[in-house]
């Protein structure tokens, strides 16, 4: 009956497999729930079928697109908002831009849709603090009903919690692991890149071996052994300032996981492409800077490294002598960037400009073919697939 | 055997359903979720709903998987044979049970829970498989087979340090507790503070909702911030004016510092609150 739903999971490459479904099947026939009440139906299958937050947004819109048209029978009360009141209020909150987009987009009669549906999901959060709607009064919307506090509605709390799918309200929306970064979750997609061993000063007692070498000598044999470190070596390198100002924070973000992660992590700072030099601290860059030369003899060539930069810039920066806009190159970008991956073999490339940009660009096709593609988009997804090109 | 939430704990819909499917199907359930919103306490409600006896394992980064099952204690058995103890002809004597063993034993249906599973190395689940899945194990030493009489209620709890391998998690149900929002709140502080002013509580509702919606925070206040921050301003008799207190001198709220946990937040809270200050200002 549900193998339809099933297989548009699938097909949404949800991570769902045969021995969950048999057992979203088990607990449908041992009436975990009433069956015939779809919120119940969607809340067991989502327990059953769905293993990590990042799918929950995936899985609402599959299911919201599988059963659509199944709605509950009784919740069927949605309330009309007069037509005027509407339009009113979309006069009083659109700015004149925004009333534009919404022209283009398909006129009023679009803008009535989303703004109903915009009030019916309202209902529920009426204490929303920046949202608009609150339930504080009971007047009807009196007066175009704008005061600081926000516009009220006659609506009875709770009397309508079902207008809204629980499926269609996609709360999870910014869990889904294509769109948000946080440095948590940077952290843990940055773990994928862990080789654990024992190596260093002896201090663990180890107790098996301790045994086997007592029996076998007759006297205690006492063995030890270096604790388990991350032995995981990584240098980073980040680019800094022009175009890279609106990737801040993301970087900021990528940073300070990255020094939480790696116990052995140096990083440095060039300008969208590596040339001679590289500095520490950005306020000291012309006194303070570090010859390239230096790194690639001070590091060695197990050390793996990352590369973030959005790889935007003029062709001439990265195939010319003397193509940086900064000062002039004896040697082109290119021949440097080639110089540190002859290195270090294990290098990749992290841009923060959505992949399906970088075709448009050639500074970052250049860049590309320069990493033998092994330049990923900075995202949870992107840092992940990254993290494992790094382990190989 | 349902569970419906208690007095005590306010579980949403579809926590209940997840929890009741893991129980009537005899799987582990898997309890994810932001700090503070009730993992642990989770666990503790459902023993105590179900008049259960509860079992806690708090992992940590050096806990094994064989530690659940028991563990044999070799040293004092080999100190034991040269002092020609006499304890040390039965092997069982150096064999401590652990949690899992417990859980296994207990005459009525008991909850184990597991809690956060995720400090353990990355092994950890993979090794608990076959137990959590048939709910025995084998002890080598004596050559007997642990079997569960009843097989427990296993609530894992997991704050993703680790991502959990995929055999594991496909045996497993599974649960995300999303932030409350402000309805179910309001349920969970009328548990807390019964008697605690409606009018105090919408206004600190405001600003809370509005903290956590400043953009660039770093960490979000949580439900038992929340809560504490009520308290402290329970008992500190804070009236409900001072919260809706619009004047911008007076922006950043009273107490922050039970729901700002960073010095970071507290100074770019202040800084936002010194540029509506300076707006408002031109305003007049």
């Amino acid at each position: 009956m549900f193998i339809n739903f099933f297989f548009d999971l699938k097909q949404a490459s949800l991570p769902v497999s045969l021995k969950e479904y048999l057992m979203l099947m088990e607990a449908m026939n041992k009436r975990v729930v009433d069956s015939f009440n779809v919120n119940d139906f969607y809340y067991l299958s989502r327990s059953a079928l769905v293993k990590d937050e990042r799918y929950l947004d995936k899985f609402d819109r599959v299911f919201g697109h599988s059963f659509k048209g199944l709605e509950n029978p009784e919740g069927e009360t949605t309330k009309e908002i007069p037509e005027e009141w509407l339009k009113l209020m979309g006069q009083k909150y659109l700015t004149d831009e925004e009333k534009k987009m919404i022209e283009s987009l398909g006129g009023w009669d679009k803008l009535m849709e989303t703004l109903k549906q915009r009030l019916e999901e309202q209902k529920k959060r009426h204490q929303g603090g920046s949202k608009w709607i609150g339930t504080g009064g009971t007047s009807p919307f009196g007066a175009y009903g704008y005061n600081p506090e926000g516009i009220r509605i006659g609506q009875k709390e709770g009397k309508n919690k079902k207008a809204v799918k629980v499926w269609d309200k996609r709360e999870f929306s910014n869990l889904d692991g294509d769109v948000e970064l946080g440095t948590r979750n940077i952290k843990i997609a940055l773990r994928r890149l862990r080789k654990f061993a024992r190596e260093g000063a002896e201090t663990e007692l180890d107790l098996d071996n301790t045994i086997k070498s007592t029996a076998h000598k007759g006297y205690i044999d006492v063995k030890m052994m270096p604790e388990r470190r991350n032995k995981i070596k990584v240098l980073l390198f980040f680019d800094v300032g022009g175009s890279m100002d609106a990737h801040i924070k993301i970087c900021e973000e990528l940073f300070s996981a990255a020094r939480t992660e790696f116990k052995h992590m140096e990083y440095f700072y060039y300008h969208n492409c590596l040339y001679d030099a590289v500095w520490k601290d950005n306020n000291r860059r012309y006194n303070d800077n570090i010859k390239t030369w230096d790194v690639l003899h001070t590091y060695p060539s197990d050390y793996k490294v990352i590369f973030v930069g959005d790889a935007e810039m003029s062709p001439y920066e990265i195939t010319y002598p003397g193509g940086s806009v900064e000062f002039w190159n004896e040697e082109s970008g290119e021949t440097w960037l080639t110089r540190m991956l002859n290195v270090y073999e294990n290098a990749i490339w992290l841009n923060p400009i959505p992949e399906r940009y970088w075709d448009r660009i050639a500074s970052t096709s250049i860049i590309k073919q320069i990493f033998s593609d092994r330049m990923f988009p900075l995202t949870i997804e992107g840092i992940d697939q990254a993290m494992r090109e790094l382990n190989k | 055997m349902k569970f419906e939430g208690t007095s005590s704990y306010i579980a949403t819909e579809d926590l209940k359903v997840a929890v009741n499917a893991a129980i009537t199907l005899e799987r582990p359930i898997i309890v994810k979720g932001e700090p503070g919103t009730g993992k642990t306490m989770l666990a503790h409600e459902v023993a105590k709903s179900l008049d259960a006896e509860i079992i806690t394992w708090h992992i940590k980064s050096t806990t094994k998987a064989q530690q659940g099952l028991y563990e044999y204690d070799a040293v004092t058995r080999l100190r034991d044979s040269q002092l020609g103890d006499e304890k040390v002809k039965d092997i069982k004597n150096y064999i401590s049970k652990g949690k899992l063993w417990n859980a296994f034993e207990s005459d009525k249906r008991p909850v184990l829970l597991i809690d956060e599973i995720d400090k353990a190395d990355i092994e950890f689940p993979n090794d608990l498989l076959l137990e959590l899945d048939k709910m025995e194990f084998f002890v080598y030493e004596t050559g007997e087979t642990i079997k569960a009489q009843n097989r427990p209620i296993v609530i894992i709890t997991s704050n993703n340090e680790k991502e959990l391998p995929d055999a594991f998690l496909r045996r497993c149900f599974f649960h995300y507790i999303k932030f409350p929002d402000p309805n179910t709140m309001e349920e969970i502080v009328e548990v807390h503070y019964p008697d605690i002013k409606k009018d105090l509580i919408q206004e600190a509702f405001k600003i809370f909702y509005d903290i956590r919606e400043v953009p660039g925070i770093k960490k979000k206040p949580s439900t038992s911030e929340l809560i504490d921050w009520l308290k402290l301003l329970m008992t500190d008799d804070v009236d409900a004016k001072i919260l809706r207190e619009k004047d911008p001198k007076k922006l950043i709220p009273p107490l922050h510092g039970a729901l700002l946990k960073n010095e970071q937040d507290v100074h770019l809270f202040e800084r936002l609150a010194f540029i509506s200050r300076r707006e408002n200002e031109n305003v007049e």
